[in-house]
């Protein structure tokens, strides 16, 4: 892992090749994240990529709600030899989820963004295959952001019915 | 030392011999009158034809060969020594719907996998039963999110099995269930409960079926399993 001072070293690295697209550092419990841009993601993973964190190790999806803006998408990178990771984070508002597509540098990310897409509906500018992969096709609402509901059936066991604590409905 | 020999009582084998010679009497043509009507009596069991044959089908259903989660390993072990399914005649898995009587749904379904459950369940030859094994195919249990479907919801189900996951003595419980099911009432079908009688079962495709007969099927034309 970089440690705290390693990744505002990397921060300033990155910020000398991108300017402005790198928002924030954190490092928390042993773990050093970047805050980059949305737009920037790609660029951002080259370069990193040129210092050595040449594995994606995954792509996933968050909501904060209800902190705005709500959605995030991590991207968790590997150095192989020296056995460094890195998070690199990044946000966008539900009305306008757009990123761009790191499928076409990182193949791996292909399912990943999928994913990402299926359950919270980030739209994954430039992906060559963009389609739930998870949820039938013609589901409609992404499953995993907060206020989507939970869903389900009612079930009505006896035993609630009688105390009145049929929760589920 | 002196050896006793003593007759065993009731003579059990002198039975077993004019058992045999009466058998062999009766097959020669040498049995008569009344004798005849006694043996007859005594030996010839009558029954009907739809006794007969559910007696035959409830002793010898093929489950089809289909895991749907973690329950599939206790489906498993229903074939396995402790619990030998096979002492009822159920040892039999089929690979192919089309050579299978019983669809087990051995766990949770889920909305892109009910149309799979839905065809494979029509693929299966008349007469057919299914088991909804563990509490996610009947009342989704621990999984009753948007995700899951039970399985009343699109298909006909015969016997409950509930559990997360049942042991392989409570699935063996529900497979005797339906094998009284069948010997016994074998009106109590899926048709029955769902007050289907003298229906047909229509595919999607079939689209104009529906309006030329009864015809029940949870997929009306143009519908589609999602939300």
């Amino acid at each position: 892992m970089p440690d705290a001072p390693g990744v505002e070293l990397l921060a300033q690295e990155l910020r000398e090749a991108h300017g402005d697209a790198i928002l924030d550092t954190e490092f928390f419990r042993g773990k050093a994240a970047l805050h980059v841009a949305p737009a920037a993601i790609g660029e951002i993973l080259e370069t990193l990529r040129g210092q050595g964190f040449s594995f994606l190790a995954s792509v996933h999806g968050l909501d904060y709600y209800p902190q705005e803006p709500r959605l995030g998408v991590h991207y968790e990178l590997l150095d192989m030899q020296l056995l460094d990771r890195l998070t690199v984070k990044l946000r966008v508002a539900t009305d306008d989820a757009r990123v761009p597509s790191v499928t076409p540098a990182w193949p791996t990310a292909d399912h990943q963004e999928r994913e990402v897409y299926d359950m919270f509906g980030v739209v994954f500018e430039g992906h060559p295959d963009l389609r739930r992969i998870l949820m039938p096709e013609d589901y409609e609402g992404f499953p995993q952001r907060r206020d989507f509901p939970l869903g389900g059936e009612p079930v009505f066991f006896t035993y609630n019915e009688q105390r009145g604590t049929a929760y589920t409905r | 030392m002196e050896i006793v020999r003593r007759e065993k009582a009731g003579g059990a084998d002198s039975d077993f011999r004019i058992r045999q010679l009466r058998a062999r009497d009766l097959l020669r043509g040498d049995l008569e009158g009344q004798d005849l009507d006694q043996y007859v009596e005594q030996r010839v069991l009558t029954t009907t034809l739809d006794k007969a044959v559910d007696w035959a089908r409830g002793n010898s259903m093929f489950p089809a060969t289909f895991g749907l989660a973690c329950c599939a390993i206790e489906m498993m072990s229903i074939v396995a020594s402790r619990v030998d399914v096979a002492r009822f005649g159920f040892e039999a898995f089929r690979a192919s719907p089309r050579q299978a009587d019983m669809l087990i749904l051995s766990g949770r379904i889920s909305i892109k996998m009910a149309p799979v459950v839905r065809r494979i369940y029509d693929q299966m030859l008349e007469p057919k039963w299914a088991i909804a094994m563990r509490a996610c195919s009947s009342s989704m249990g621990v999984f009753n999110n948007y995700a899951i479907v039970p399985a009343d919801k699109f298909m006909p189900v015969d016997v409950h099995v509930p559990g997360c996951p049942p042991r392989p003595e409570a699935l063996m419980h529900g497979i005797l269930k339906l094998r009284s099911m069948v010997q016994e009432d074998p009106t109590l079908g899926w048709r029955t409960r769902y007050g289907a009688e003298r229906t047909v079962e229509v595919l999607p495709e079939d689209s104009e079926r529906f309006d030329q007969e009864a015809a029940v099927n949870v997929f009306r034309p143009g519908d589609t399993a999602g939300a």
